[in-house]
């Protein structure tokens, strides 16, 4: 029988309905910071964001630590985000405007003009002009991401409209992840029997773990790379389509069986940073993320020795545990 | 002389009962049908959306494994692992029921077949008896979709969690169960009935148009649903071919997208993409046509630049069918392929921009007055303005890097879809209600229903771009701690819009009970095309003479 009303859980949904509205005084509260969420600028100011996770109320991207999502950020924020808030800005004046001034009471006798080619030239021609300042450091940007850096290319970093200056060495380290209903399988190709799997912890596990460390984004083993390296990421799936993706890199490429896409990053400053399965992969696709441990090269040759000598939890009882 | 009489009765007939709409070769009564449908739909599948909201205001599973249990009599974990399940069944039938169920249905079957023939000058649709079987194959491709909510999709769960995209191998290898069959199957109806429907307007618009209304005299609401058609006629197609292979690749053993059987899931992305898209341009542009007709009426003016609006809309059409892969930049495409790809989708905002300039031109300098289908026109233009320019963040490959997947996404098209295609819809429902129902709502109440929608789906939708930047993906049961604040913000805005939705339906009745008299043109000079030149309701049949257009 698949239709069967259970009283019990009828009543948890009702009880929990009635713990929302229990809320009313954050409910008032919620809709005036609703209302002034709808004027990003002067919502945007309200947190400091982190590098490696979000932070509640947060408006904007989360903290960059790679070359590449330095120039996503200079992109987006710099460019992108000025665009089109003036643009949005200027159609509302207009609509203001227009709703002023072209009322029934202000102006009783409508115009008939209906056409005049040198507004139809301008609205044409400005946008493309736009579109067109929007597309060149676009284009260096993905030039960027897709490129793997062979130590002579440079990179923009912040400076999306130069012609590349931050110098990035040739990867020294490839790593496989491959995507499983529900976790991640990493595998440093390289290195005799260094691959091992990475699970969510659950939030009983994780309290008893690590807890200092997010509900949801706790994994049993994180991915560990050295700081200021450039690691090759080789990324497919063993079922379905995943994502690999860690917002503070900027990157996130598919995980398609089949298919091995490539990806790279280089992290300048130690850490823990995650990332979550970026594409539907079935019922536990919000419960497979992904950790990344950056630590010092000392450390990580410490660790990988540890890793392939003694296994994986051994090597991870090394680091120090996340404060 | 009676038989005679009869006979001619014979070739216009008038059936009664539940003969006039089951059987009804009317575009009219057929409109209405669609209309009706589209509306119920529409209350399904925001019920779906408010059980998500619900479970997405505060972190953590509170809602579903309840949910879960209720609807399918799992217990204990299996609840919440089946609730999991499930809310990517309410994600996959949300989309596939706003869309193929709520938007096509109102926009282009409710008030295309209305409003096209009568625009043109045309008595009916060139196909009388095919747009009853557009019509009627619609409820059969509910009822599948329905159905699919009761079978097993995913191992030990019901319905299918796919997602309304349907990537293989989720939902081949990924979902054996019956669910993801009944899916496709409805979404083959569903599509040929959209087929039918596109091959009946195309042929109405190219030859039943009344004398002296050449193509660049047509107004731009016939207009817009002739290119909406091409879309639909040349993207779904491939759509059915797609999801053919999705069901062959199930049932049959063939290996069209498992790497497996040499065949490649990339391939089923481009195929479905290459219909997805201009199914997106399908979903806006009748309601473009519906917002130039309510801007003119009301600014008592004409269009401005009529021809560069229509062939803005020939250009989106166009450009739409070029850009697919903008959907795919994650999946591995080369940095050529994704170059070629930003280039092409920026295009598409200059003839977005034409139409955007050219409402607000035909404003400029009119006499408004802001009656309720003005209002929702103006919410509109504001609206599907925001959604646009985050159309243009997106199309960037490189910034769409940190993007894609979050609910950026989720926010840029329910601005362009949930705000833009339905204000679009109910723009075009009070602008033109007192003509197909022949009375009057309380423009009061409808403008309290405006005000409500408006904040609503704001407060619902903006705090979404926050979480994109902030890295939450997309189609997420739970989330991260530190999302909770805008994920509450956002469904206190569903609660907003849900109050907004009691006002429509009480809209409705209160019209239905007060029967307000109203006239042939309620809205005055301004309203110029032929359907005000009717009575209201028209007649059966109108222009058993056809009109003559200078």
């Amino acid at each position: 029988m698949v239709l069967k009303s259970k009283g019990g859980s009828v009543q948890n949904i009702f009880s929990h309905l009635a713990d929302l509205c229990a809320k009313s005084k954050t409910m008032i509260v919620g809709v005036f910071a609703a209302l002034i969420a709808l004027f990003p600028f002067s919502a945007m100011a309200q947190v400091e964001p982190m590098a490696g996770q979000a932070v509640d109320r947060q408006t904007g991207f989360q903290l960059s630590v790679t070359p590449i999502m330095d120039s996503i950020v200079a992109f987006h924020d710099g460019i992108l985000m000025w665009i089109i808030t003036i643009i949005v800005i200027f159609v509302t004046i207009l609509l203001a405007y227009i709703i002023v001034r072209y009322n029934k009471r202000a102006n009783p006798i409508a115009s008939k003009t209906t056409h005049n080619v040198l507004i139809e030239v301008i609205w044409t021609v400005v946008p493309i002009i736009i579109l067109i300042v929007i597309a060149v450091p676009s284009f260096g940007v993905l030039a960027d991401q897709q490129t793997i850096p062979d130590g002579e290319r440079k990179y923009l970093g912040s400076n999306v409209f130069s012609f590349g200056e931050v110098d990035m060495p040739a990867p020294e380290l490839t790593i496989k992840a491959t995507g499983v209903q529900w976790s991640w399988d990493y595998d440093y190709v390289d290195y005799e029997g260094a691959d091992f799997s990475s699970f969510m912890l659950s939030d009983e596990e994780r309290l008893a773990q690590k807890p200092n460390e997010p509900r949801l984004l706790a994994v049993d083993y994180s991915l560990v790379v050295p700081v200021d390296t450039t690691v090759r990421v080789q990324v497919t799936a063993a079922d379905v389509i995943h994502a690999f993706a860690v917002p503070s890199f900027g990157i996130k490429i598919d995980a398609v069986p089949g298919r091995l896409n490539e990806t790279w990053f280089n992290v300048r400053k130690t850490g823990i940073y995650y990332g979550q399965c970026s594409e539907l992969c079935g019922k536990d696709h919000a419960f497979m993320p992904i950790s990344v441990r950056v630590v010092t090269k000392d450390e990580f040759a410490a660790w990988l020795a540890k890793f392939q000598s003694d296994g994986i939890e051994a090597a991870a009882e090394m680091l120090p545990p996340i404060s | 002389m009676a038989e005679a009489v009869a006979g001619q009765q014979g070739a216009h007939d008038h059936p009664t009962g539940w003969r006039r709409y089951v059987y009804s070769t009317n575009h009219k009564d057929i409109g209405t049908m669609y209309l009706y449908f589209a509306i119920f739909a529409g209350i399904f599948g925001g019920v779906l959306s408010g059980l998500m909201r619900w479970e997405l205001a505060e972190p953590g599973i509170q809602v579903f494994h309840g949910l879960a249990s209720m609807v399918y009599g799992f217990e204990g974990d299996a609840a919440i692992d089946g609730g999991k399940e499930m809310f990517n069944v309410f994600t996959t039938a949300h989309g596939l029921i706003m869309v193929f169920f709520m938007v096509m249905p109102a926009l282009i079957g409710g008030f295309g077949n209305w409003f096209v023939p009568i625009m043109i000058g045309a008595p009916d649709m060139a196909f009388p008896r095919m747009n009853n079987i557009s019509f009627w194959l619609l409820p059969a491709a509910f009822t599948l979709l329905l159905m699919s909510l009761f079978f097993e999709g995913a191992p030990g769960s019901f319905g299918a969690g796919i997602g309304w995209t349907a990537y293989a191998p989720l939902s081949t290898t990924g979902s054996p169960g019956p669910a993801v069959d009944f899916a496709i199957l409805s979404l083959h109806l569903a599509g040929a009935s959209s087929i039918l429907g596109a091959i009946n307007f195309i042929t109405t618009i190219f030859n039943m148009r009344a004398p002296g209304m050449t193509m660049h005299k047509m107004p731009l609401f016939p207009w817009s649903v002739l290119v909406t058609a091409f879309l639909l006629l040349l993207s779904l197609p491939v759509l059915a071919g797609a999801i053919t292979m999705l069901l062959t690749d199930r049932n049959f053993g063939t290996a069209f997208f498992s790497p497996e059987g040499g065949g490649d899931p990339i391939l089923y992305q481009h195929l479905f993409w290459f219909f997805g898209h201009p199914e997106v341009y399908v979903l806006i542009l009748p309601a473009f046509g519906i917002v130039s007709h309510i801007v003119s009426t009301f600014s008592k003016k004409p269009i401005f630049g009529y021809l560069g609006m229509v062939y803005a809309m020939v250009a989106i059409g166009f450009v739409g069918f070029v850009v697919w892969a903008h959907h795919m930049y994650t999946t591995g495409l080369s940095l050529d392929v994704q170059r070629y790809f930003v280039a092409a989708t920026m295009v598409i905002a200059v003839p977005t921009g034409v139409k955007i300039f050219s409402w607000i031109a035909t404003m400029w300098g009119g006499s408004i007055t802001f009656r309720t289908p003005m209002l929702w026109a103006l919410g509109f233009i504001f609206l599907f303005t925001v959604g646009g320019v985050t159309g243009v963040v997106l199309a960037n490959a490189g910034a769409d890097r940190a993007l894609h997947d979050t609910y950026y996404v989720v926010a840029h098209f329910h601005y362009t879809m949930s705000l833009g295609a339905t204000f679009g819809v109910f723009a075009g429902w009070y602008y033109w209600y007192p003509k197909m129902f022949g009375h009057m709502y309380n423009e009061f109440l409808a403008n309290i229903h405006f005000w409500l929608t408006f904040i609503g789906v704001n407060m619902v939708f903006f705090p979404q771009h926050f979480l994109g930047l902030a890295g939450m993906p997309r189609r997420y049961v739970d989330y991260p701690d530190a999302f909770a604040f805008w994920n509450y913000i956002s469904s206190l805005g569903y609660l907003v819009t849900l109050v907004g939705v009691t006002v429509f339906v009480w809209v409705i009745v209160e019209a239905r009970l007060k029967k307000r008299a109203t006239t042939d043109n309620p809205w005055g000079e301004g309203a110029t095309t032929l359907e005000w030149t009717l009575t209201s309701p028209p007649p059966f049949h109108q222009f058993e003479t056809l009109p003559r257009i200078k």
